[in-house]
């Protein structure tokens, strides 16, 4: 019999309302990215997310996610409708919080991961396709990888993957799929002369997204203890170390620093620790970030040129990107000297810990391209994913959803 | 001074502004003024919803492309902008064609024809 801890649950609390907040700020965070006719639709996306997977997690996302176990792929209905879910801890999961609350944190991860991936078909995909989109992934991608990760008899998590808040379950399921959404939906009209329409508002989204995120890392420690505030160092250093080394690229290849850049390399920097906030030391997660918001600097300015490929928001080239670099790079530096539940990684004479993250990494990538794959090309059958080419030139704002988001003479 | 230049002005929707300004370009048309405008002509606009209540909107965006040329043929523009614009439907938008008395280039104090050039 556990007892809940109030410090540990006032924490978590915490927590999962600064998760939550994520989402609207990633919506401003793409929204001020793309064209102004487009603005309301890229933010309803986010939105969208917030009530549909709050209802599919509260029926049955959280029994696949976190129910008993079948064949180490995904859990069962012992959770349906929240049955047996209650104020009682579960200890496979967090022992001293209620497992209402640690059900509450995990739907703010199961949110805000298919709002990422708008940011790929943003201008061009049609809301209801995007809306049926997101609630089938979540079923058939996003529940039971986080299963495998994190759910107890999940196969990567008895072979012993680190993922601390998400690498795997968050940011490679989300960066590939929208890397495979955008290229099934295809590229947007006259791509070369689409430039973004308020980046002060993006920036604002970047903001709230750095401040969230120390709900997302430091929370996954589920405890107030060692492990969480080291989470929350690890994480502001490497957003740091992100957004100079991202700055330091535009320096070597254009001469100046951008406030797009900025707020692109915190997020690179952001992502790539995630894995590792809560098993790397501060100094690991300064090298982390570093490279992080090179790898994403690189993929997005050069291989997403010469590739061809829309990923128009770069969720990809950041999440997808930043994220396979995360949950390789907390094989490398994990060190049980910061989280004796973690292990040791190759920086300590621990190989095999490699291995076993670019196992969780390679089956990840390869489940979320092959399920992505098949949800749109079925889905495709029955309906139109994409917008007509009027609909696209006049906006989706208006054609969509019947408004604009600056409307009307100045008055 | 003997020299014509005209200007003018084409309002349509900004769906095709970047065709449009290609194939100005294509005809030797380098420089432009370009605005956002609300506008309303024939067609009668859609209808918005906020919290509910449906609202006409007449006053639709639209930009204005405004163009002085000398030596290229207003011809030549007008029918330039009506084949990259015309669709047929109501809110192709409209060309408007005006003498223009004279140009100053404001850098130099150059008048006219000289006004509209540049020297490489």
């Amino acid at each position: 019999m556990n007892a809940v801890n109030a410090a540990d649950t006032s924490f978590i609390i915490f927590s999962t309302a600064l998760v939550m907040l994520m989402t609207p700020g990633l919506a401003l965070f793409y929204g001020g990215m793309v064209r102004r006719k487009n603005v309301l639709s890229i933010t309803i996306h986010s939105y969208a997310a917030m009530a549909i997977v709050s209802i599919q997690w509260v029926v049955i996302g959280y029994s696949l996610c976190f129910g008993k176990d079948f064949a180490g792929f995904i859990g069962g209905f012992q959770f349906l409708g929240l049955q047996g879910v209650g104020f009682l801890p579960n200890a496979n999961y967090a022992a001293t919080i209620p497992q209402s609350l640690f059900m509450l944190f995990q739907l703010m991860f199961a949110i805000i991961t298919p709002a990422i991936i708008s940011g790929a078909i943003a201008e061009r995909m049609k809301f209801f396709a995007f809306s049926v989109f997101i609630l089938l992934w979540s079923l058939i991608v996003y529940d039971p990888i986080t299963h495998w990760v994190w759910g107890a008899g999940g196969w990567l998590r008895n072979l012993g993957v680190l993922d601390f808040a998400g690498g795997n379950v968050v940011e490679i399921s989300s960066g590939i799929s929208a890397l495979v959404a955008a290229i099934v939906i295809g590229r947007r009209k006259k791509l070369k002369t689409i430039t973004p329409h308020n980046i002060p508002m993006t920036m604002l989204g970047a903001g709230i997204l750095w401040f969230g995120w120390f709900g997302f890392n430091a929370g996954s420690a589920l405890a107030i203890n060692g492990v969480a505030l080291n989470a929350f160092i690890t994480t502001n250093t490497s957003a740091a170390a992100g957004i100079i080394a991202w700055s330091i690229c535009e320096i070597a290849s254009r001469g100046k620093v951008t406030s797009l850049g900025i707020a692109s390399g915190m997020v690179a920097g952001l992502v790539a620790i995630t894995p590792g906030a809560g098993f790397v030391s501060p100094m690991a997660s300064l090298i982390i970030g570093g490279i992080g918001g090179a790898l994403c600097f690189y993929c997005v300015t050069i291989v997403k040129q010469r590739l061809g490929y829309d990923d128009s928001l770069d969720a990809f080239g950041c999440h997808g990107i930043g994220g396979i670099w995360g949950g390789i790079a907390t094989g490398i530096f994990a060190s049980k000297a910061i989280n004796s539940a973690g292990a040791n990684g190759l920086m300590y004479g621990n190989i095999k810990l490699v291995g076993i993250q670019l196992i969780a990494v390679v089956s990840t990538i390869a489940y979320a391209a092959i399920m992505t794959f098949i949800i749109l090309k079925v889905m495709g059958k029955f309906m139109s994913l994409r917008v007509t080419s009027e609909e696209e030139m006049d906006g989706l704002d208006v054609s969509l959803h019947g408004e604009e988001a600056y409307g009307g003479i100045d008055i | 001074m003997n020299e014509k230049f005209s200007k003018v002005d084409i309002i349509t929707s900004s769906r095709k502004f970047e065709e449009l300004k290609e194939a100005l370009n294509a005809i030797g048309v380098s420089g432009m003024t370009v605005s956002n405008v609300l506008g309303c002509g024939m067609q009668k606009g859609h209808k918005e919803f906020y919290r509910g209540l449906a609202l006409d909107i007449n006053l639709l965006p639209k930009i204005k492309v405004e163009i002085v040329v000398c030596d290229i043929p207003v011809e030549l523009v007008v029918e330039t902008a009506q084949k990259v614009l015309h669709t047929g439907k109501m809110g192709d938008g409209k060309i408007f064609i005006y003498d223009v008395k004279n140009i100053i280039r404001i850098s130099n104090g150059a008048e006219g024809r000289d006004a509209l050039r540049y020297d490489k």
